[in-house]
């Protein structure tokens, strides 16, 4: 595994044209403006595009249609928001091996204003053992790993505020998120209540978004627009799509897999890294995966978020656009922490910069921590 | 009937039969593997513990715990009727499995309610031909 290290480059990221509340523009618009914005990022062409990866509404299939090409190589992994993470594993290979030569991984979600949307899967195991009971949304499920994990352990709902206090710190600094007030556990705590433990605080925005991420082998990444931020590992893993199915309730067996897989390939340890990109649909969500990925042992994820360590000026910055929580969440948020880590890896953050941002760790689930992708990323081979 | 105050469970896959026939009658059946001896939830044609196919179906005590918990204070499904504040629930079965419920007959008031406390099913009738499974304190 290891000889894939740095073999392929982030050469283009961006979003599309607007995020946050875009009712005048249809998911196939997102995917677009990202991509176009993206390769031109990179200084490429869309024709130069062979390899297209998308997850969710559209298929790989019809971005090709749009976009006037005809890919050699597509993927159409779709286990929730983590997704797009995990296609830039999937990209590096067909790219290694020559399958494709520019791969485009896009995401377009009108998640807040719904333009187009349409929901359809096989609804058979939730329709019969979670519907009736009145589940529906990821708040109503995730709860439960969070419920548990204060039972287990005894963290508290104020522990679970602070990340977000610290991820608006973050928000604070980036003229792209949607909320940049600043937030203190107080706020948190008397916001709305909607499904205990979360109140709406606890919860991630739902916008309308796009983001593309471009790649290239590190041979033809040198020739491109901007530093290339290397791919030195990549690591997958799922274990189950409802809750009930999970082996141990607070630990993600996913997020563990694709851990080891992604530390492995890179060659690094938990300590090597000075800025973390985490999956942060819920507050409890970040804690939990730096316990699983084995930052701490289970139960002290939430030692993470003091002031002075997550946030701005922190030892190790963690969700520095203002994440899921303040930043944008379309609901497949996986393509943002990916464009955020190259940003900084790139040293373009302005206010929010990572001083020295060296390895960059993006970790995201799918689902319920039902599917996870792990990627360490930095500007060096 | 009046109309339940809930989504009525669908669609009734073929495989999951035996554990819909047995709430009718006020039974909590659980496919059991015949191999390994362990039951499972939910019914699937396949053991996930030993690969198994050879599986059979036990009746439940219709004990456990409350594995977790969430407090509903809105609606999250528009057929879902039923008055918030109410109880999400995650069941541990004596039997060992866990399932999704809602915890009724107790306040639904984080101060109240707690992880591992015991359980017992009831069962709510939502037509002539479908009943589902409901948990509360055990007595």
């Amino acid at each position: 595994m290891k000889e894939l290290r740095s073999t392929v480059c982030i050469v283009g990221v961006d979003e599309s044209d607007e995020i946050g509340t875009v009712p005048h523009k249809s998911q196939l618009t997102l995917h677009l403006e990202a991509i176009h914005n993206a390769v031109r990022d990179a200084g490429l062409k869309i024709s130069d595009v062979d390899g297209i990866f998308t997850a969710g509404q559209h298929s790989p299939a019809l971005l090709g249609e749009a976009l006037g090409i005809s890919p050699r190589y597509i993927d159409g992994t779709s286990v929730g928001g983590c997704s797009f993470i995990i296609m830039v594993g999937h990209a590096l290979l067909a790219l290694h091996h020559g399958l494709c030569d520019v791969a485009v991984v896009s995401h377009g979600e009108s998640g807040r204003s719904q333009v187009g949307v349409t929901r359809s899967r096989d609804t058979a195991l939730s329709g019969q053992y979670e519907i009736p009971y009145g589940f529906g949304p990821a708040p109503t499920n995730f709860g439960m790993i969070t419920t548990r994990h204060m039972h287990e352990y005894g963290t508290t709902l104020e522990q679970w505020a602070q990340v977000a206090v610290s991820t608006r710190q973050w928000a604070a600094l980036n003229p792209k998120a949607r909320f940049r007030d600043p937030l203190t556990i107080e706020d948190v705590l008397k916001s709305r209540p909607v499904c205990y433990p979360f109140n709406l605080l606890n919860i991630c925005l739902v916008t309308d978004a796009g983001g593309a991420v471009v790649l290239t082998r590190a041979d033809r990444a040198k020739s491109c627009a901007k530093k290339p931020v290397y791919i030195w590992g990549a690591g997958e893993g799922s274990e189950h799509v409802s809750v009930s199915q999970m082996h141990n309730l607070t630990f993600s067996e996913a997020t563990r897999k694709s851990g080891e897989k992604a530390f492995a390939m890179a060659g690094v340890t938990h300590k090597d890294f000075n800025h973390i990109m985490l999956y942060d649909a819920f507050t409890s969500g970040p804690p939990i995966m730096l316990e699983s990925l084995g930052f701490c042992k289970p139960g002290e994820g939430v030692y993470f978020f003091e002031e002075g360590k997550s946030t701005p000026g922190g030892t190790l910055p963690i969700n520095t656009n203002g994440g899921g929580l303040s930043y944008t969440h379309s609901g497949m948020y996986g393509i943002f922490p990916i464009i955020e880590a190259t940003r900084q890896q790139r040293g373009e953050c302005g206010a929010r910069q990572v001083p020295n941002a060296k390895i960059s760790l993006v970790n995201g689930m799918g689902g319920m921590l039902s599917a996870a992708g792990t990627l360490v990323l930095s500007n060096e081979p | 009937m009046e109309t339940p105050n809930r989504p009525i469970p669908q669609p009734i896959t073929p495989e999951a039969r035996p554990y819909w026939d047995g709430l009718k009658e006020g039974k909590l059946m659980l496919p059991k593997c015949e191999d390994c001896g362990k039951a499972f939830f939910y019914p699937r044609v396949f053991c996930p513990f030993c690969s198994s196919r050879r599986i059979s179906w036990i009746q439940a005590s219709g004990k456990g715990k409350l594995y977790s918990f969430e407090i509903a204070y809105q609606n999250f499904n528009p057929a879902y009727k039923i008055k918030p504040p109410y109880i999400f629930a995650m069941i541990e079965l004596d039997e060992g499995p866990h399932m999704m419920s809602n915890l009724i007959n107790i306040d639904p008031d984080p101060k109240v309610v707690k992880c591992d406390m015991p359980v017992e099913v009831v069962f709510e009738k939502l037509t002539d031909e479908m009943a589902i499974p409901l948990f509360q304190p055990a007595k």
